[in-house]
């Protein structure tokens, strides 16, 4: 990892405190995120995981410390300069957080609406291509979320987080939920779109198989700290909880045809 | 408004095509931010008869995928014109994302039938909801009938599965809950309707009868009319809601798995429950009324309660509040039926449960209303 220290870090956090009342969640927290990988965030429920990836994306505000994304402190920034970052990142919510009141393609359209002054046809065009590059069928495009499936609506969802092109994507257990072919299929279409497309990737997730297929790094969040490494890495730490994560039956399950390399 | 050319801070994206050479180069930052831009001057381009092109692309100095879709796209224009097209050629790291959406595109159709504009689209809209509101009708009479057969079951031979803990909660929320509001209103009708009453009738030397328009107003018609109306925005609303809900949770559906009778189980006790619970609250309110009245009475006209009470007896007898109190039931029964069955027309979507709700209030009053002519054309034929 000696050559990904020196890349820009996208996201930034220094001395990270999250919580609840007197309960703390994340206790002084450092993170970076390089430009260009994928980051896998884990632990154990009710961790702190989601809490972690809405505190970067502002949706909570942390009791202490710093959060940087793509150069600009998160926390202090103020509105209008929020909104321009707001623009450069795209989140998947774990149900796809779809507006039930509106087609998928008038969904996607929203931040196009909201923030370009494109014609309806190149709306409806676009919406169309950002369909076709998560793999969902042209006809989804008059649909209604109710409509869809559990799948379907994760992957309407991950086309409307990619609207405005972000940068970063945060993506909160994509792969929850779905059976393992379609799990395995969203591992693809994400790994493909983050090569594609030049995407970061925070990715918060449970599923082994989706850490293996697509993470460059992981982030292990145990006892209220991070620890950051490769499956490598991790799986040579001491900690009992990372050993029982990765070592457990179903992390060799998992991971077995690693141990060869 | 932000906009996502502001934030924007690259090179302006450009194009030129050279017609001699039948080249096509273009550079900048292919964004989204520039999209709206290029897709204008792009359809604006005038392509038939060019013969071979090439899209030079080399000196693109930023790609996302909104420019490489106009890319694409302006190359596909560019064959059904009837050029041949060779490129886009762009540097190496856009090659993925180029390739990755240069897919068979699917044609970009609008299914659905379109509404024609004007006079006949007019027509179609209004032919489209006298249709969607006699289906409606239908489907709320058939609704009526079903619920009717369980109610007389249910009364009949009550089996175990009429549900007093669930009838008494329900009149409990509808009835006891409401008494507060429905006691506010119906005193401050009494003193407006006094009032009122007392300014006309004082040109006459008239003032003792308000007590007769009193009497009669509330114990026939208001009393009962402003109760139901404000039953209907509480409970009728909450009924939908409250079922819409559970739909949206798959609730309902999760009870008929169960084998549990969701007319027995949700609609009878909300229905019954209300039953009950109106006429006594129309009976309370009529009381409330009565008071406002009197008090009112007191005041401006220094008519003492005594006389009032005696001229309430001269005008008004048992009957005219039987008449009055015998409407309750109907209305809690059609406003019952409906906040029920709208609630379970609820779609699974949030927007949803808001419109139906809305709806089971407006329907509620609206068939109240009718139902409070109805009677009042009955009873004059009956001579009541």
């Amino acid at each position: 990892m000696a050559e990904a220290r020196e890349k820009e870090a996208v996201i930034k956090l220094r001395g990270l405190v999250t919580g609840f009342g007197s309960k703390i969640l994340h206790d002084h927290i450092d993170l970076d995120v390089y430009r260009g990988e994928v980051l896998g965030v884990v632990g154990g429920s009710g961790s702190g995981k989601s809490v972690l990836m809405r505190a970067i994306i502002s949706l909570i505000q942390p009791k202490e410390g710093t959060i940087e994304v793509l150069g600009q402190a998160v926390s202090e920034a103020e509105a209008p300069r929020m909104r321009a970052l707001e623009m450069r990142w795209g989140v998947l919510f774990q149900e796809g957080a779809l507006f039930s009141s509106q087609t998928v393609a008038e969904n996607i359209q929203v931040p196009l609406r909201e923030y370009t002054g494109m014609s309806q046809q190149l709306m409806d065009e676009i919406a169309a291509m950002k369909l076709t590059m998560v793999g969902l069928p042209p006809d989804t495009a008059e649909k209604y979320p109710s409509e869809l499936s559990g799948g379907m609506k994760k992957r309407a969802g991950l086309a409307r987080a990619l609207a405005l092109d972000p940068e970063l994507l945060f993506l909160d257990e994509p792969t929850a939920g779905l059976d393992p072919i379609s799990a395995n299929q969203f591992d693809e279409l994400i790994r493909r779109l983050q090569k594609a497309l030049g995407l970061t990737v925070f990715l918060v997730t449970h599923d082994l198989d989706t850490l293996r297929a697509v993470t460059d790094r992981i982030a292990v969040l145990v006892n209220k700290k991070l620890v950051v490494g490769t499956i490598a890495e991790l799986r040579k730490n001491p900690d009992p909880w990372i050993q029982d994560y990765f070592s457990g039956v179903r992390g060799r399950a998992a991971l077995a045809g690693m141990e060869t390399d | 408004m932000t906009s996502i050319e502001a934030a924007a801070d690259g090179a302006e994206a450009w194009f030129t095509l050279d017609r001699d050479d039948g080249r096509l180069a273009v550079g900048g930052d292919w964004t989204i931010g520039e999209s709206a831009r290029l897709d204008r001057e792009l359809n604006a381009l005038e392509l038939k008869g060019q013969g071979p092109v090439t899209i030079d692309a080399s000196k693109l100095s930023r790609l996302d995928s909104a420019g490489a879709w106009l890319l694409l796209r302006t190359r596909r224009a560019l064959e059904a014109a009837g050029n041949t097209v060779s490129g886009p050629e762009v540097p190496e790291r856009y090659q993925p994302l180029l390739e990755n959406l240069d897919q068979e595109q699917p044609e970009n159709r609008k299914s659905g039938p379109r509404i024609p504009k004007g006079f006949r689209g007019r027509l179609y809209r209004i032919g489209r909801t006298t249709v969607q509101n006699l289906k409606q009708a239908v489907s709320i009479l058939g609704y009526l009938g079903r619920v009717t057969v369980e109610t007389g079951e249910a009364i009949v031979k009550p089996r175990h599965n009429l549900r007093v803990t669930a009838i008494v909660h329900q009149v409990e929320e509808t009835g006891i809950n409401a008494l507060p509001i429905v006691g506010l209103l119906a005193f401050l009708i009494g003193v407006v309707l006094a009032y009122q009453g007392a300014d006309q009738l004082k040109r006459f030397g008239a003032e003792i009868f308000t007590i007769n328009l009193l009497g009669v107003g509330l114990l026939r018609e208001i009393g009962g009319l402003i109760t139901a109306i404000i039953v209907a925005g509480r409970s009728g609303s909450a009924f939908t809601a409250q079922i819409g809900t559970m739909r949206v949770n798959e609730e309902i559906d999760a009870m008929q798995t169960m084998g549990l009778n969701t007319v027995d189980t949700l609609v009878l006790p909300r229905v019954i429950g209300l039953v009950i619970a109106l006429p006594l609250l129309t009976f309370y309110a009529m009381v409330m009324g009565l008071i406002g009245g009197a008090m009112m009475c007191y005041f401006a006209l220094d008519i003492t309660i005594p006389i009032f009470l005696r001229q309430l007896n001269d005008a008004v007898s048992v009957n005219t509040m039987m008449v009055g109190l015998i409407k309750a039931p109907v209305f809690a029964f059609v406003i019952a039926l409906v906040g029920c069955y709208e609630g379970f027309q609820v779609q699974r979507n949030a927007a949803s449960v808001g419109q139906l709700t809305t709806r089971s209030v407006v329907e509620s009053i609206f068939l109240v209303i009718v139902l409070d002519a109805a009677f009042s054309v009955m009873f004059s034929i009956l001579d009541i």
